[in-house]
């Protein structure tokens, strides 16, 4: 056994004869994602438990895997849980995409929300509700087709013998802002109760969500979330910019595009089911990577921090407000103040962004 | 065995603008080449087509009789290694990190600290001097330390072959001659062959082997650093009237410029 421990930064590198692994161990990495895993679960747990109807922590428990009296079954069953699994998720979802074109682009402003993808859900959803599409289609649906054509665009357009990160957020912005406009327009021609709607729905909000948004989400995630961690190795090198990637055997077209599938199909069913909640998919990501001391959004962290920003921000938003609030509105309130407070740390600590 | 990289009938362009036509090149191996010639000679491009950064439009690079292209990128990436005109890391990424990432053509999803890496990792620290900065994030270091961390994580790839893109561009005079000391080593001590491109004549004859001189795509002349630096192949090159004498330390060509104000 060669282990060898250098800086701590670094972490310590790991080799077993049997099975024949090694790789590299991140103390700290492990740590912050078992933290951020266990917050979540409490999370879930307490938005479980709280509500109108209160019930005892024991008692959500047990009714999560099916015992109790039928009353606090279907408080716990249909209406509390599927609301927390599909804020998780989409958490998840949101954080982990945000990771992946953050990486990809090697640029922290390219989360999926800053170049047009969520967007483009915007735009087709609130199409539906004008047009009244939604009676045939349901916004599920409509939420996918957007975020599908507005990434099959950015990466056509972006395309230029292969792509490159910088073209692709200079695209995305570009067409971000044509979605943003075409939404508007959408909005201010609907009738009232229309705009109304569509308004609520770009806000992002998981109220009423039941398990028939939870469960294509789940089934879709099961597929995306082990892609997803498996391109991060592939992603090392990536890192180091287009030319050294290919010089350290990458294949670097193929690479970016699967990234690309793997992070538009993870916002493109999050949004469909959770609607844009603003703000997650860029934070999350860079407050995961400050918490971790890592130079890089990492992936498996970046997703759990998605999901306890949603799922907090979800309870707060039905807890410590006067009137139930979107939860779109009270991630962008408690998650800026967070990645400020972050980066000012970082800077005074002269460690940089 | 060290491999042989040559290209034949090479015509390289971005887009519609051809900047190499019809270019012969044999690479000399196990010795160090310099590539040279005025900005815009295509001297970089040729360095990208031979490092399959760029694909040839006509033509091919071949290592050792095989088309660069039919060599899967994994392969090709163990036995040519190139490093681009100043690459950049993620801020906070340290020394051991990049040097590690070096690695990757050896490594498997299940196997990524091999023996062989740790030593490659190892050896690569201490022959670029800088194991003592292994924790230290890449973008707090000077410059020549920076290079020189780059430069290591390309000797821990482990290629027999080595492409060097302006290694000594931004460098102090100090650290230029350090870096180049140290590309030296790599080729006397471990039989590298060397392909870099430099801008400095008088560095180009004192360490290479082989220089290449370019002009407007085409190659003008090749060979021994004293067969090729000469004051009519400079005036044809790079434009410009000089004279060549001897380095009195070294005892290779020595280019004076002369310019318009001063003439002998």
């Amino acid at each position: 056994m060669a282990t060898k421990t250098l800086s701590p930064k670094s972490g310590a590198h790991f080799r077993l004869a049997l099975p024949p692994l090694s790789g590299q161990l991140r103390p700290r990495l492990i740590t912050v994602c078992t933290a951020l895993a266990s917050a979540t679960f409490l999370a879930v747990a307490w938005a479980v438990s709280m509500g109108d109807f209160p019930i005892t922590f024991t008692e959500a428990l047990k009714a999560v895997v099916g015992i109790g009296d039928p009353g606090t079954l279907l408080i716990v069953q249909e209406l509390r849980l599927p609301r927390a699994v599909v804020g998780v998720l989409v958490g998840f979802a949101f954080g982990l995409s945000g990771a992946i074109f953050q990486t990809m682009t090697r640029n922290a402003l390219a989360s999926p929300d800053m170049i047009g993808f969520t967007q483009g859900a915007g735009t087709a959803v609130v199409a539906g509700i004008v047009f009244g599409w939604t009676s045939t289609v349901s916004t599920q649906v409509l939420g996918l087709l957007g975020t599908f054509v507005m990434a099959a665009l950015v990466y056509v357009l972006a395309w230029r013998r292969g792509t490159t990160g910088y073209r692709i957020i200079l695209v995305g912005i570009g067409l971000q802002w044509m979605a943003t406009s075409a939404t508007d327009y959408l909005v201010a021609r609907g009738m009232q109760f229309q705009a109304h709607a569509a308004l609520g729905w770009l806000t992002g909000n998981l109220n009423g969500r039941d398990w028939s948004q939870a469960l294509p989400l789940a089934l879709t995630m099961a597929v995306l979330v082990p892609a997803a961690l498996a391109l991060g190795r592939l992603t090392r090198t990536l890192q180091l910019g287009d030319d050294v990637a290919i010089g350290l055997g990458t294949r670097v077209q193929f690479v970016r595009l699967a990234l690309l599938v793997t992070g538009v199909g993870l916002v493109a069913f999050g949004t469909a089911a959770g609607g844009p909640i603003a703000f997650v998919a860029l934070a999350a990501p860079q407050i995961a990577q400050r918490l971790a001391g890592t130079a890089w959004p990492p992936p498996l962290a970046a997703g759990l921090t998605g999901a306890l920003f949603v799922v907090g921000s979800d309870l707060a938003a039905a807890r410590l407000f006067p009137m139930e609030l979107p939860v779109g509105i009270v991630t962008g309130v408690l998650g800026a103040p967070i990645l400020l407070w972050l980066l000012i740390r970082a800077n005074r600590a002269g460690s940089g962004g | 065995m060290i491999p042989e990289l040559q290209a034949g009938g090479l015509q390289l362009a971005y887009d519609q603008r051809i900047v190499v036509d019809d270019l012969d090149v044999k690479v000399p191996p196990g010795r160090i080449t310099a590539i040279v010639g005025a900005n815009a000679c295509g001297k970089s491009t040729l360095l990208r087509a031979l490092a399959r950064l760029l694909s040839p439009r006509k033509g091919a690079v071949e290592l050792d009789g095989r088309a660069l292209h039919s060599i899967p990128t994994r392969e090709l990436a163990r036995r040519l290694g190139i490093l681009p005109q100043g690459p950049t890391a993620p801020e906070g990424l340290t020394v051991l990190d990049l040097v590690t990432r070096g690695r990757s053509p050896h490594q498997t999803w299940w196997r990524q600290w091999s023996k062989a890496d740790e030593m490659a990792v190892h050896d690569a620290l201490a022959a670029t001097g800088i194991a003592d900065l292994a924790g230290r994030a890449v973008d707090e270091l000077s410059g020549g330390q920076r290079q020189r961390a780059w430069i290591a994580m390309a000797v821990a790839q482990g290629t027999p072959v080595l492409l060097l893109d302006e290694p000594t561009t931004y460098l102090d005079l100090a650290h230029q001659i350090d870096v180049l000391d140290l590309i030296h080593d790599l080729n006397r001590n471990e039989g590298r062959t060397i392909v870099m491109v430099l801008h400095d004549l008088n560095q180009a004859c004192r360490y290479a082997d082989h220089v290449i001189a370019m002009k407007g795509g085409r190659i003008v002349a090749e060979g021994d650093p004293a067969d090729v630096i000469t004051a009519e192949n400079v005036a044809e090159v790079f434009d410009l009237r000089c004279q060549v004498t001897t380095d009195p330390v070294s005892g290779t060509p020595l280019v004076i410029p002369m310019g318009r104000h001063h003439t002998s």
